[in-house]
């Protein structure tokens, strides 16, 4: 078992004082290893709430800078960021907020070519990524090397997330099949995006990797959690593992990973 | 007949519709941006002509939904 400092203690006193957490929860917070995708909307509240929690070992992914338009709901950022990489940008506020952990960089876009040997290092993966193609490569190499993930989306006044378990949950391609095609499809840099939406929704996500990780409660495998914050109307929409899904069902047709056409990093304004 | 749309009971004129109808009748602006479950089985979406919907079924419109880290 891990020696807890005096420091520890009180900094993880809120924890241990949960009786489904405990000492025992925040050692296997500390222990764990999470991968978030995307230092933006979902992936700054995710970061900043991890870190706090202390989890051992987190990577961030993104290959984008800070822009002025970001600081209306990515959190993580400051003004003084602007420019600046946001895996940089999203480390730092981490690190001030928690020196004891690890801050991995990734500066890049994830492609079928590099997401496999990024993600092994991880015990979970957390999607705040907003475009489709890599929301589909993530669940695809994710039950490829049976990592479980958290997939998140953010539209207007709209959240959504579910959890998923490779081999015991369905996956996000059992319920979306392949992304729409890219003309249909608004992000928020063109139908917006109303800022606390994002902490709305990369909080649940948050707590979904630390119910993960410490085995607290039920996980949202098997259930998209969706959200309108213009009525504040939560709904659960059971979801099934799929027999004829591509990817986790009886005879996958996808064995490998591919690229899907749209450009996932060229989509700046 | 009386259907449940994502989780709510509608009261739907006829014996039976079509998923094209529908997601017609819904006002549904953008079909490919929706993933449509029929009693818990997610259907092709060439399939929405000719895929049937009768009393009892529980239907949900599932909303493709990015949003994130892109600016």
């Amino acid at each position: 078992m891990r020696d807890f400092s005096e420091a520890q203690l009180e900094r993880y006193s809120r924890h241990i004082l949960l009786q489904d957490v405990g000492v025992e929860g925040q050692a296997k917070l500390m222990e764990a290893r999470v991968l978030i995708v995307g230092a933006g909307g979902l992936g700054a509240p995710i970061g900043l709430y991890l870190a706090a929690a202390g989890i051992g070992k987190i990577g961030i992914v993104d290959g984008d800078t800070v822009d002025l338009s970001n600081l209306q709901r990515q959190v993580i950022h400051f003004e003084k960021d602007i420019d600046t990489p946001k895996v940089a940008s999203a480390r730092e506020k981490m690190l001030a907020i928690n020196p004891e952990i690890e801050v991995v960089t990734y500066q890049k876009c994830l492609r079928a070519d590099n997401i496999r040997e990024i993600i092994r290092d991880y015990d979970f993966v957390v999607d705040g990524t907003d475009n489709f193609p890599t929301k589909f490569l993530v669940n695809d190499a994710c039950v490829m090397e049976g990592i479980p993930f958290s997939h998140g989306g953010i539209l207007r006044f709209d959240g959504q997330t579910m959890t998923v378990v490779p081999g015991k949950s369905p996956c996000y391609r059992c319920t979306f099949r392949q992304p729409p095609p890219p003309d249909a499809v608004p992000t928020c840099s063109q139908a917006g995006v109303l800022g606390a939406i994002a902490g709305m929704l990369g909080t649940i996500q948050a707590a979904e990797v630390l119910k993960f990780v410490t085995g607290v409660g039920d996980l949202l495998t098997g259930t998209l959690l969706t959200f309108d914050a213009k009525t504040m109307d939560f709904k659960k929409i059971k979801l099934h593992k799929q027999k004829n899904c591509p990817v986790c069902g009886e005879a996958p047709t996808i064995t490998e990973l591919y690229d899907e056409e749209q450009a996932v990093c060229n989509l700046h304004n | 007949m009386q259907i449940s749309m994502n989780g709510e009971k509608r009261q739907v004129a006829g014996d039976s519709l079509t998923i094209a109808v529908l997601l017609e009748m819904e006002k549904v602006e953008s079909p490919e941006m929706v993933s449509v479950q029929v009693n818990g089985d997610v259907i092709d979406r060439t399939l929405y002509q000719e895929t049937d919907i009768g009393d009892g079924d529980e239907v949900d419109f599932l909303y493709f939904m990015g949003g994130g880290s892109r600016r």
